[in-house]
């Protein structure tokens, strides 16, 4: 008991009668841990986060803050800040107005609120910011000052809902090591929403990929991508080969025709599975020497490595192959791929 | 192309305000003999003419006053209402509107006189009548009945373009409803409060029809001077100068009002 910051009981919400948003979702955060909730737009990952927030009631379930059911707390009387997704900065305050907010609310004494917020000017690298008005700072500047707002308050669980998303690609990949660095240097649990997978791989320390509602899997972000549990997480995170196969004894798989070894064990005769295979993990050999013989149909260059379309000439499905190693358009190549490459997942 | 489109709105604008603001000029500058003075503008330093000036402040002030601590909630409800509603409740707010200024004036005058609806139900319980009408506080109901609709719309407004994500930051922040008012919503509202007290005000202290009919003639007001001057009297010098005092008094508050909201807003104002 208590020993999760945040944990949920089967929340489920539905805005109109029988349209689940969120189905089910149980979730529990450790302290001080990054957790990121992934997946695509609409998935309900903002509602999950308003949900702990308090700015919106689940329609079933619970959620416990340290153990205790924090349902019907209201917002402002839960020990969680929000760094919200268009910042929402008071317009009619500067910056020093702005991240003094909560302290103001709070009544902290004049000195304390001056040494707090120059703490946190500094930790969001904006120091002599104070006196200028929130409008007149650029998009990545506005986003450090609501994540000192929030800060500012010292709450126990940060919430981030997309904070980066209005950013440019370059400002992006700055804001995740140092938001990184700030949740080290405060020792915060982080729960962090992003439609971005490379965003959600390189700052969490697990990741919680969601779809339609409902949780598709839970774990760090190397078991994620290299240990996918469903066609949807195989997909949306990375590329993927997926293909319908059957499993007929341990190790060993069939699909397109062929027998693959792999490193999984059956869990019953001829069971139905998917197969799954990165782009980068599929061999080219020469024509004769793969498991599958298949016609190379288009190159791209792609900076690191090529990125080829070939052509099964078993059954005509197309695979997408990355290697360093470039083959023209129009040569037959061998395709094979190691065991331990090969991601079998239960189908149906 | 752009600039002689623009030719109908300065021919418009030049016979409607700019010409009559120029005779205006013109009178309050003159004499009868049409010689140039500045007399009509000393006349008016008179304390008969001041306290009647002040009284007009001072009513005005009052109404405005009212009318917004009447119209900022009525604004808030109907802000709040779901929007299939709210549609029906501007309807209903702005009707009275669409009816006759004098004759919703009038329908006060049945109620409150000495003959009127309230006096007759107050006599039918048996209770002493009242003197509601040809006092100050008739016309102060009048002008509140008359322009709380440009109070509550400007304030509407505002409040129903309001980001939410501003509400829910400051909840977020730990603030109670209470605090999440006074700290966000009123300051972020004020445009749409100035502009309302602006709407309320300037009618308010220039009207003659409502202390003529409410007040009956005993509450002279400066808007009822103006008129005297034009209608009864026919010394057109000296109303247009009282006239350009009024005018000059609306636009230096109507100036610091600005002033101050842009100090607000960061410059963003109205105007
Ligand atoms: N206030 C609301 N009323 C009705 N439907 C809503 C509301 N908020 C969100 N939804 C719906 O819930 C689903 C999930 O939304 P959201 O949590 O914002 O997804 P995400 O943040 O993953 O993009 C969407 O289909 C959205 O249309
Ligand atoms: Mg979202």
């Amino acid at each position: 008991m208590g020993e999760y910051m945040i944990d949920l009981k089967g929340v489920s919400k539905a805005f109109r009668k029988d349209q689940w948003v969120l189905d089910d979702i149980h979730l529990s955060i450790l302290e001080k841990e990054f957790v990121t909730l992934l997946g695509p737009s609409g998935c309900g990952k903002t509602t999950t986060l308003r949900i702990i927030g308090g700015f919106e009631a689940a329609t079933r379930g619970d959620v416990l803050f340290e153990g205790k059911s924090i349902r019907d707390l209201p917002p402002y009387e839960r020990q969680i800040n929000t760094v919200f997704q268009k910042y929402a900065l008071f317009p009619h305050m500067n910056v020093f107005e702005n991240i003094a907010f909560g302290l103001n609310i709070k009544r902290v004494p004049k000195e304390g609120i001056q040494k707090k917020v120059k703490d946190m000017l500094s930790l969001i690298d904006l120091k002599g910011f104070e006196k200028r008005r929130v409008h007149s700072l650029s998009g990545g500047q506005q986003q450090r000052v609501a994540i000192a707002r929030a800060l500012v308050n010292e709450p126990k669980v940060l919430l981030l809902d997309e904070p980066l998303g209005a950013l440019d690609l370059q400002l992006r990949k700055e804001m995740q090591v140092e938001l990184k660095k700030i949740q080290e240097q405060v020792g915060i649990t982080f729960l962090y929403v992003t439609h971005d997978q490379e965003e959600a791989l390189t700052m969490s320390d697990r990741v919680v990929v969601m779809n339609e509602g409902r949780i598709e899997q839970i774990g760090r972000p190397e078991d994620i991508y290299n240990e996918p549990k469903t066609p949807f997480v195989a997909n949306f995170i990375g590329e993927s080969n997926l293909f319908e196969g059957e499993m007929k004894q341990d190790n060993l798989v069939y699909f397109q025709g062929k027998r693959f070894q792999c490193v999984d064990k059956a869990f019953a005769d001829t069971e139905k599975v998917f197969v799954v295979v990165r782009p980068e993990d599929v061999e080219l050999t020469g024509k004769t020497n793969g498991i599958i013989e298949g016609e190379v149909l288009r190159t791209t260059f792609k900076g690191i490595h090529y990125e080829m379309m070939i052509k099964s000439l078993e059954d005509e499905k197309e695979w997408k192959v990355h290697s360093t190693e470039r083959r023209t358009p129009g040569e037959v190549v061998g395709i094979t791929v190691r065991p331990d490459l090969i991601h079998i997942m239960k189908r149906g | 192309m752009k600039s002689r489109m623009a030719y109908p709105y300065i021919v418009w604008l030049s016979m409607f305000i700019v010409l009559p603001l120029l005779l205006i000029l013109y009178y309050g500058l003159t004499a009868v003999d049409g010689s140039f003075t500045l007399d009509n503008f000393q006349r008016f330093i008179d304390p008969i003419y001041l306290r009647v000036l002040w009284r007009s402040v001072e009513l005005a002030l009052l109404s405005t006053a009212i009318c917004l601590v009447l119209g900022y909630p009525m604004a808030m409800i109907i802000a709040k209402t779901e929007i299939k509603r709210r549609n029906l409740m501007v309807l209903l707010f702005i009707l009275p509107m669409w009816m006759n200024f004098l004759l919703r004036t009038y329908a006060w005058m049945t109620l409150l006189g000495r003959n009127g609806v309230i006096n007759n139900i107050l006599g039918w319980a048996g209770l002493p009548e009242l003197n509601l009408l040809y006092n100050a506080s008739a016309v102060v109901l009048g002008m509140v009945y008359n322009f709380l609709p440009f109070m509550v719309l400007p304030i509407y407004t505002v409040l129903s373009k309001m980001d939410q994500s501003y509400i829910e930051a400051a909840k977020d922040l730990g603030a109670n409803n209470r605090k999440v008012f006074w700290k966000v919503i009123f300051p972020l509202s004020l445009p749409g409060v100035i502009s309302g007290v602006t709407m309320v005000f300037m009618p308010a202290v220039s009207t003659f029809v409502i202390p003529r009919l409410l007040g009956g003639g005993q509450l002279m007001l400066i808007g009822n001077l103006v008129e005297q001057q034009f209608s009864y009297v026919g010394d057109w010098n000296f109303g247009s100068a009282i006239s350009i005092v009024m005018m000059l008094f609306i636009l230096i508050s109507m100036a610091l009002m600005t002033r101050f909201d842009k100090e607000q807003q960061g410059g963003v104002g109205l105007w």
